[in-house]
């Protein structure tokens, strides 16, 4: 599964091959009691299939609503979105993405094993692949052995792995992961990363994947997205000119420092990154 | 389990030493309270046909418990699909569920005897008396259940491009498995009560009901008679509702507060 468990390669956005992912002028206002909120406001961004994009950006600044956005969970207030060449909605329906969410979300009713071939039963897939699949994807998140588990005896940061397992199940072309290793400590974070890095890589995915860690959006993408807040905006976007070959080494490069200092001096251009809600 | 037995021997020790001790401080007359062991006798007398008197009253609560079990099958089968009905529907729950409630509010004791009229004195009236009672709760707590399911679970289920049917059987039912067990164990003891309601009106000739109609009509000449009607009665809904606590705990295993709850 984990081809080069070395580290994965990063794709560059190719010119003339239209973005998988694009957004334009999208704005987002809640409705609340106390009145309506601007979530986001006039956001616009193109992903180039392949592509590695992470956002980052202080609390409440909208990263998931970004994200739920492209995966149609959430509708825009205005401006218009293109997930594969078509609507969010019909992408949606394609199954064209996989989506990883800040918390695991896992059905407590159903073992590690089940939630991971949750995926598979809604799409119908053939019985060989439903019964195959999923233990090859616990062992790519190092859980195999807990496949009878119920979610509740794993913590947080394995019942994480376990959404990231079954957010792979499909193959999707496109991963849409909100701060998929919050929870976990920094060997296994460094190590997840460059699994997902193989992962995306061989699978050609195209990942959106928000972070509160600058060093680990660095090493990750392509490009980092970063954001400001009230209402939520692109800052800046930083390109990653590192050699597109990541791996241990990457991390010690001179670059690497840099970009991580360019991203770090974006988010307090504007505000002070506030403590992390504790969700 | 043996601290549980042993408590539940210390509770019953304790109720007995209070009830004769009162009985004797307060000089209550056997008419208003027989001492235990009459109602313990009234168990192992010898009836008019010469028949032992607790195999008479296990047959009456046989009977009853049979009444109970198919009408507690009923009213949860259509409480269950009434809730999943009303979920679906926002305009359906706000145009049956006043009706629904509403026929909480009419007295069983009033309703009983037409269904009896209705449906003839057989052990299917009872039942459907007794799934009048347990349709309810069930109805109530699942339509509760079925709406209480997170938002992200359920966004899940739409990034996954899940049909209706699909969210339904894998998520909103196992999510409210805890919700109908708390249901289902008021609707055990419900139908308890629905059954032997159900037997009251003249022309039954089997069941609690039946005894308890009789030891009340003689109750100043035989008191222990209905306190003895009384216990085997409450006994029935007792072992219903550890049934059901039992079947929830293989069921609902992977919450174990709500065996406690
Ligand atoms: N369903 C909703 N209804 C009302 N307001 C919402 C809703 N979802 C998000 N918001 C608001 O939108 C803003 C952005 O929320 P969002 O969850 O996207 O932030 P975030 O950048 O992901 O934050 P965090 O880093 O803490 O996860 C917040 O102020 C939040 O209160
Ligand atoms: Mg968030």
């Amino acid at each position: 599964m984990a081809a080069g468990r070395g580290g994965g390669v990063i794709a560059r956005g190719e010119a003339n091959v239209p973005p998988i992912i694009e957004l334009a002028s999208v704005r987002k206002t809640f409705a609340s009691p106390a009145g309506t909120m601007e979530a986001l406001a006039d956001i616009s961004l193109q992903v180039d299939a392949g592509e590695f994009v992470s956002i980052i950006g202080p609390s409440g600044c909208g990263k998931s609503t970004l994200l739920r956005i492209v995966g149609d969970l959430v509708e825009p207030s205005a401006g218009t979105v293109q997930v594969n060449g078509k609507s969010p909605r019909q992408a949606r329906l394609d199954r064209d993405y996989g989506i990883v969410f800040q918390t695991p979300v896992l059905y407590e009713w159903r073992t590690v094993l089940e939630n991971v071939r949750l995926p598979l039963e809604v799409t119908g897939r053939p019985r060989a692949e439903r019964e195959s699949r999923p233990p090859a994807l616990l062992r790519l998140v190092g859980l195999e052995s807990f496949r009878d588990h119920r979610p509740s005896q794993l913590s947080g940061g394995m019942q994480q792995r376990v959404s990231i397992a079954r957010a792979l199940a499909l193959r999707p072309a496109i991963l849409l992961m909100d701060e998929p290793f919050g929870a976990l400590d920094e060997m296994t974070r460094e190590r997840l990363n460059q699994e997902l890095l193989a992962v995306a890589s061989e699978t050609n995915a195209t990942v959106m994947f928000v972070t509160h860690s600058i060093p680990e959006a660095v090493f990750m993408s392509s490009r980092v997205v970063v954001m400001s807040p009230r209402p939520g905006r692109i800052e800046r976007i930083v390109r990653v000119d590192l050699p597109p070959e990541r791996d241990e080494k990457t991390r010690a490069l001179p670059r690497f420092f840099e970009l991580v200092t360019t991203v770090r001096q974006s988010l307090r251009a504007d505000a002070n990154p506030g403590p992390r809600d504790p969700r | 389990m043996k601290a549980r037995g042993l408590r539940a021997l210390g509770v019953a020790v304790a109720i007995a030493v209070l009830w004769e001790g009162a009985k004797t401080l307060f000089a209550i007359p056997a008419w208003k309270l027989p001492h235990l062991h009459e109602i313990a006798g009234d168990f192992v007398r010898r009836t008019g046909t010469d028949q032992l008197y607790l195999w008479v009253i296990a047959q009456n609560a046989g009977v009853t418990a049979l009444e109970s079990l198919i009408g507690f099958a009923l009213g949860s089968a259509v409480g269950l699909v009434l809730a999943i009905a009303l979920s679906h529907s926002r305009v359906l729950e706000r145009g049956l569920l006043p009706y629904v409630v509403a026929s909480q509010t009419v007295p069983i004791l009033a309703i009983a005897p037409m269904i009896v009229v209705w449906l003839g004195t057989t052990w299917f009236s009872k039942a459907v008396i007794a799934a009048y009672l347990t349709f309810f709760p069930v109805t109530i707590n699942m339509l509760r259940g079925l709406r209480a399911v997170d938002a992200d679970a359920l966004a899940l289920m739409h990034a996954l491009a899940a049909t209706r049917a699909q969210v339904l059987v894998k998520l909103r039912l196992p999510a409210s498995l805890p919700y109908l067990f708390t249901a289902l164990r008021l609707s055990a003891t419900a139908s308890v009560i629905g059954a032997i309601v159900g037997e009251l009106p003249v022309g039954s000739r089997y069941g609690m009901g039946v005894v308890i109609i009789n030891a009340a009509q003689y109750y100043n000449w035989r008191p222990a008679n209905l306190w003895s009607a009384m216990l085997v009665s409450a006994l029935i809904g007792i072992v219903f509702y550890h049934l059901v606590a039992v079947v929830e705990r293989r069921v609902v295993s992977w919450q174990p507060a709500a065996a406690a709850a």
